[in-house]
């Protein structure tokens, strides 16, 4: 009985689990301004990433070609100092993808597993990690930055990623430390406790899939959050070395007025792929909430 | 009730007291007395019911009875093969071990089983935790505890959403037996289903405990419900045991005045019944503000001097196993209680 029981269960756990998943991306395709999100992001990271791929020159300039409009040679023209803006424009989305993505999963984790401590245990555990979140949050995030470059007296990329996980944990910590108060509660949790299970299983097997769709929901958004971060201590001179294009490093050439009014393509495409991005990652975010929400299921 | 009268638990003077905390130290400024010095007996084969209103801490002592809530003192002492151990002591392995002994199905079906999981998830994680390592082995006794429940195997793909009420009360109740438990305590386990859903539970339950020798201990606050199911019944007034009776005897021959009170709100279907309702008047006290003396006696239309001062002592009364904690039958016979009887 136990042997083909086995096979019988097997088969229906597949056809079960994929109509599930059909289920899902039905309803995500359903949502318009979703696709087209998810198609702008997609696009955009092919054409930065086959960019970076075929090695795009985006660091010689051409001092006989300074500030050159929009051509059939540089077709989004060229920077202050003659480099192709639209390689320097797709390596820059590659640089700032990266810092977005990468600080969004490692401030998640971060936060998911401090949360999930503190929602959990509840008591001086959880008092002494809102504690501690609530110092990183009163520490203003340019001082630390300007500190930072004082201390190692050099910008990187490396000072900006630190900074970013160090100071973006914490929306995230406070998301799902409250979600595991209220899920805590829940009889399943005591069911599993009655069957003794260990309370690192109840937190991460048990509770935290229940969590997972926020959580996603909430890294996707804090991409788009910290690839505009980025832009603006870019902007500020404050962010990666000259050298690493980035969408703000490549902004930065706009401090000065004449080229804001003079050369108009130097801020207008690199500030465009900023807003579609970041548009479009918004877009996304909220058509994943769609889907991801049990409560609407 | 069982012929062999084995003791399976022996409550003993159990408190489980909440600590009611104040300002930035914490500093403790009372306790709600959710089970206040609760002596019971349970013996193997038997539905034990216990019933009482809403905040009189049956789910407290059930949660208690298997360390679910700990025990802030007292004992609970569990049958291991005639030598009787107190589980409030047991560290973590042992309890771990104690978890196959005892189960429980809980009141709220809706929220039991995982959301995020498919049954089959729900159904094979505890048995992988109590170290059934073989898949055959595994689903060896997911067949056998969905077949005492009624229930399909192949409906264990599907997520609990999918399920009714009475549907996934059933589940829960085959869960809990997977570990073949000797004691199962259901915590108001059909309070959150419809009526007719409830009989078709209750009735399924009382199979499988033939069926498997099952001891039961059934909280609920349905007093029809708990008749039906008991043979014995505890009747719990603001954490403390008032009476405890073989169900007829309860029923037949109710003592504390507490316990009449609750009989005569069962609506009963005859409409020559003119039996009076007995109303009781006040609220339930507030269990950190405890009143002095027998915690019932504001509400008491039996009340006495000694009622206000003296917390009466629970005492055998009339038809044996027959207890109960109220100075009208402090001593056998005594005017007070033929007087209050009359």
């Amino acid at each position: 009985m136990g042997n083909q029981a086995t096979v019988s269960i097997k088969e229906q756990n597949k056809s079960a689990a994929s109509s599930l998943l059909k289920k899902n991306i039905r309803k995500f395709l359903n949502n318009k301004l979703a696709v087209l999100g998810l198609l702008v992001v997609v696009i955009m990271l092919v054409a930065c990433v086959v960019g970076a791929i075929i090695g795009v020159d985006f660091s010689t300039p051409h001092l006989d070609q300074m500030k050159s409009a929009p051509s059939g040679t540089y077709l989004f023209g060229t920077d202050t100092i003659g480099r192709d803006l639209l390689s320097r424009v797709l390596i820059g989305g590659c640089y700032s993808i990266f810092i977005g993505v990468f600080c969004a999963v490692v401030s998640s984790v971060i936060g998911a597993a401090l949360g999930a401590v503190a929602g959990y245990f509840g008591g001086k555990v959880d008092a002494v990690i809102v504690r501690i979140s609530e110092l990183f949050q009163a520490f203003p995030q340019l001082v630390l930055v300007m500190m930072l470059v004082a201390i190692l007296n050099q910008r990187g990329l490396g000072n900006l990623l630190f900074i970013f996980v160090v100071t973006g944990w914490m929306t995230t910590f406070r998301m799902v430390r409250n979600e595991y108060m209220s899920l805590k509660n829940e009889t399943y949790v005591k069911v599993c406790e009655a069957f003794g299970m260990s309370r690192s299983n109840v937190m991460f097997k048990q509770i935290l899939p229940n969590v997972m769709s926020p959580i996603i929901v909430s890294t996707t958004t804090n991409v788009a959050y910290f690839i505009l971060q980025e832009a603006s201590l870019s902007f500020i001179g404050l962010g990666v070395q000259d050298s690493t294009p980035t969408w703000g490093n490549i902004l930065n050439a706009a401090k000065s007025l004449q080229v804001v009014t003079e050369s108009w393509w130097i801020w207008v495409f690199p500030g465009l792929a900023i807003t579609l991005f970041v548009l479009a990652i918004n877009f996304l975010g909220d058509g994943l909430r769609d889907v991801l929400d049990a409560k609407q299921q | 009730m069982s012929e062999s009268k084995e003791m399976i638990f022996q409550v003993r003077g159990l408190k489980t007291w909440f600590p009611i905390t104040k300002g930035m130290f914490k500093k403790v400024v009372g306790h709600v007395k959710a089970v206040d010095d609760v002596s019971l007996d349970v013996y193997r084969g038997e539905t034990l019911g216990i019933v009482g209103e809403s905040g009189c801490g049956k789910s407290t002592l059930g949660k208690t009875m298997m360390m679910l809530e700990r025990a802030t003192g007292g004992q609970v002492m569990f049958n291991y093969g005639g030598e009787f151990r107190d589980i409030t002591k047991f560290n973590a392995r042992e309890m771990f071990e104690f978890r196959r002994k005892v189960q429980m199905v809980f009141q709220d079906p809706y929220s039991a089983l995982n959301p995020q999981k498919k049954i089959y998830t729900s159904f094979e994680e505890p048995l992988k935790v109590h170290g059934i390592k073989s898949e055959a082995e595994r689903e060896a006794v997911m067949q056998k505890v969905l077949k005492m429940v009624n229930i399909q195997p192949d409906y264990l793909m599907r997520y609990p959403h999918e399920f009714s009420g009475g549907q996934r009360q059933r589940l829960c109740i085959a869960r809990a037996l997977e570990v073949m438990p000797e004691v199962l305590i259901c915590d108001e386990p059909v309070s959150a289903l419809d009526v007719s859903i409830q009989a078709q539970v209750l009735n399924l339950m009382k199979d499988i405990q033939k069926e498997l020798n099952l001891t039961y201990l059934f909280i609920a606050h349905d007093l029809s419900v708990v008749q039906y199911m008991s043979d014995r019944i505890v009747v719990m007034y603001l954490g403390k045991i008032v009476e405890i009776a073989d169900s007829r005897a309860l029923y037949d021959e109710p003592l504390h005045p507490y316990t009449r009170a609750l009989l005569s709100a069962i609506p009963v279907p005859d409409i020559h019944n003119t039996k009076k309702r007995q109303v009781l008047e006040g609220e339930v006290p507030s269990p950190i503000h405890k009143p002095s003396g027998c915690a019932f006696h504001n509400r008491c239309p039996h009340c006495m001097e000694i009622c206000k001062s003296v917390d009466p002592a629970i005492v055998h009364h009339g038809a044996e196993g027959h207890m109960v904690a109220c100075h009208l039958y402090q001593q056998e016979g005594a005017p007070a209680a033929a007087a209050a009887e009359a």
